[in-house]
């Protein structure tokens, strides 16, 4: 059944308050996630305190700070700071969110982080997306062509171009995937909204001549029809894209071939 | 748990080439549903409460028949196309999941053809 309470092995307990940092006068409470594998336990919740005067704007500044000079354990993935590699995906005030693009100013009172929801953790705020990531390479994210490959290039027109708009910009942070109640119970065979709407994103490629073995492929009560338009994927979507609208696009071209 | 990829999880026994017509008689069904449950309830609701000769008399009328035959096909396939997504969604157990689909089939059908038969036998014995 629907696993609606934490195992136990999973239940948060308290965990350390770190010293406030000496001399500040601007501090910020920070409660975060905290799981070692190679420590016994179930995860903990710390709680650090920012010094807002020496620490710059966003919630990934408040993690590095923290990193930098309170707990050099603390894990977490970033790389880009600027919302384009996705890696900083997490759970903050309840909302997934790219930790580089949100501000501190966006969270009243303490600010919350977790991991990205529902997925196997590895380490702290670092969730396992290995089988994310499998479900992103099994709807063949790349252009498939069989006519000859012309001299130069694909030609695309203007307008077909455009249609790829709303759709290429993912950053594949998995906010959306692990935002979605359908993934969180059937995860497994649901190739949620991230893999759909790049599913969605090569089907819609004008360019692209695997159109109908795509569908195929999509074509399943669980693969596809999980989605029930619960619109969570576009409502935590970091970069604001609607993955909810390409999978209705995906669902009314399924409908297309038959009626 | 095993050693089997997540490439080889993710694909499973591939696409089963079934769910857009699910999908698509589940819309059906509910379009079909809001003219036929106003035409429905009303007659029905006027009925209730007046005893066996009130439904008698309603439904011993081809029209009143006719809506409430469409009415009840169209409710109970409705019902078992969303029950069914209700239980794949969530219930897991592979056991149940099947058990619970199979009595969820038969209970709809039963009680559609059952609904059905009882308008019917008003009809024609009236």
């Amino acid at each position: 059944m629907v696993q609606l309470t934490l195992p136990k092995n999973s239940q948060m307990r308290t965990g350390k308050t770190w010293p406030k940092p000496e001399g500040a006068k601007n501090l910020r409470t920070f409660r975060i996630y905290r799981w070692n594998p190679d420590e016994d336990g179930p995860p903990r919740v710390d709680t650090f305190f920012v010094d807002l005067d020496d620490c710059g704007p966003m919630v990934l500044d408040a993690l590095i700070w923290i990193k930098s000079k309170v707990d050099p354990t603390l894990t977490f993935r970033r790389s880009c700071r600027e919302g384009i590699c996705g890696s900083c995906a997490m759970n903050i005030d309840g909302g997934n969110e790219l930790a580089c693009i949100f501000g501190m100013d966006q969270v009243k009172g303490d600010v919350a982080i977790y991991p990205l929801p529902h997925m196997p953790v590895v380490k702290d705020l670092i969730p396992d997306l290995t089988h994310f990531y499998a479900q992103h390479a099994s709807i063949q994210p790349w252009l498939e062509t069989k006519s000859n490959t012309p001299a130069k290039e694909w030609k695309q027109s203007i307008e077909d171009r455009e249609k790829l708009d709303g759709l290429y910009e993912c950053v594949m942070c998995a906010c959306c995937s692990t935002a979605c109640p359908s993934y969180w119970w059937n995860g497994d065979r649901y190739l949620g909204p991230a893999a759909l709407l790049h599913a969605y994103r090569w089907i819609i490629d004008s360019r692209d001549e695997a159109t109908g073995e795509r569908l195929d492929d999509l074509h399943d009560p669980f693969k596809l029809y999980r989605c029930h338009t619960i619109m969570n994927c576009a409502k935590t979507c970091p970069k604001g894209l609607n993955p909810a609208k390409a999978i209705a696009e995906i669902k009314k071209l399924m409908v297309e071939r038959v009626v | 748990m095993g050693y089997r990829t997540d490439y080889a999880r993710v694909h499973g026994h591939g696409a089963a080439g079934e769910g857009v017509g699910h999908w698509w008689s589940q819309r059906l069904t509910s379009i079909a549903l809001v003219p036929l449950t106003l035409l429905f309830i009303f007659p029905f609701g006027r009925a209730l409460g007046n005893g066996h000769e009130a439904f008698v008399a309603t439904y011993s009328n081809l029209w009143h028949a006719l809506v409430a035959v469409l009415f009840m096909a169209a409710a109970f396939a409705h019902l078992m196309q969303g029950l069914q997504v209700v239980i794949e969604d969530y219930v897991s157990t592979k056991g149940l999941r099947t058990a619970l689909l199979i009595a969820n089939t038969l209970l709809c059908w039963a009680l559609g053809i059952a609904g059905i038969l009882s308008v019917a036998t008003v009809l024609f014995s009236a």
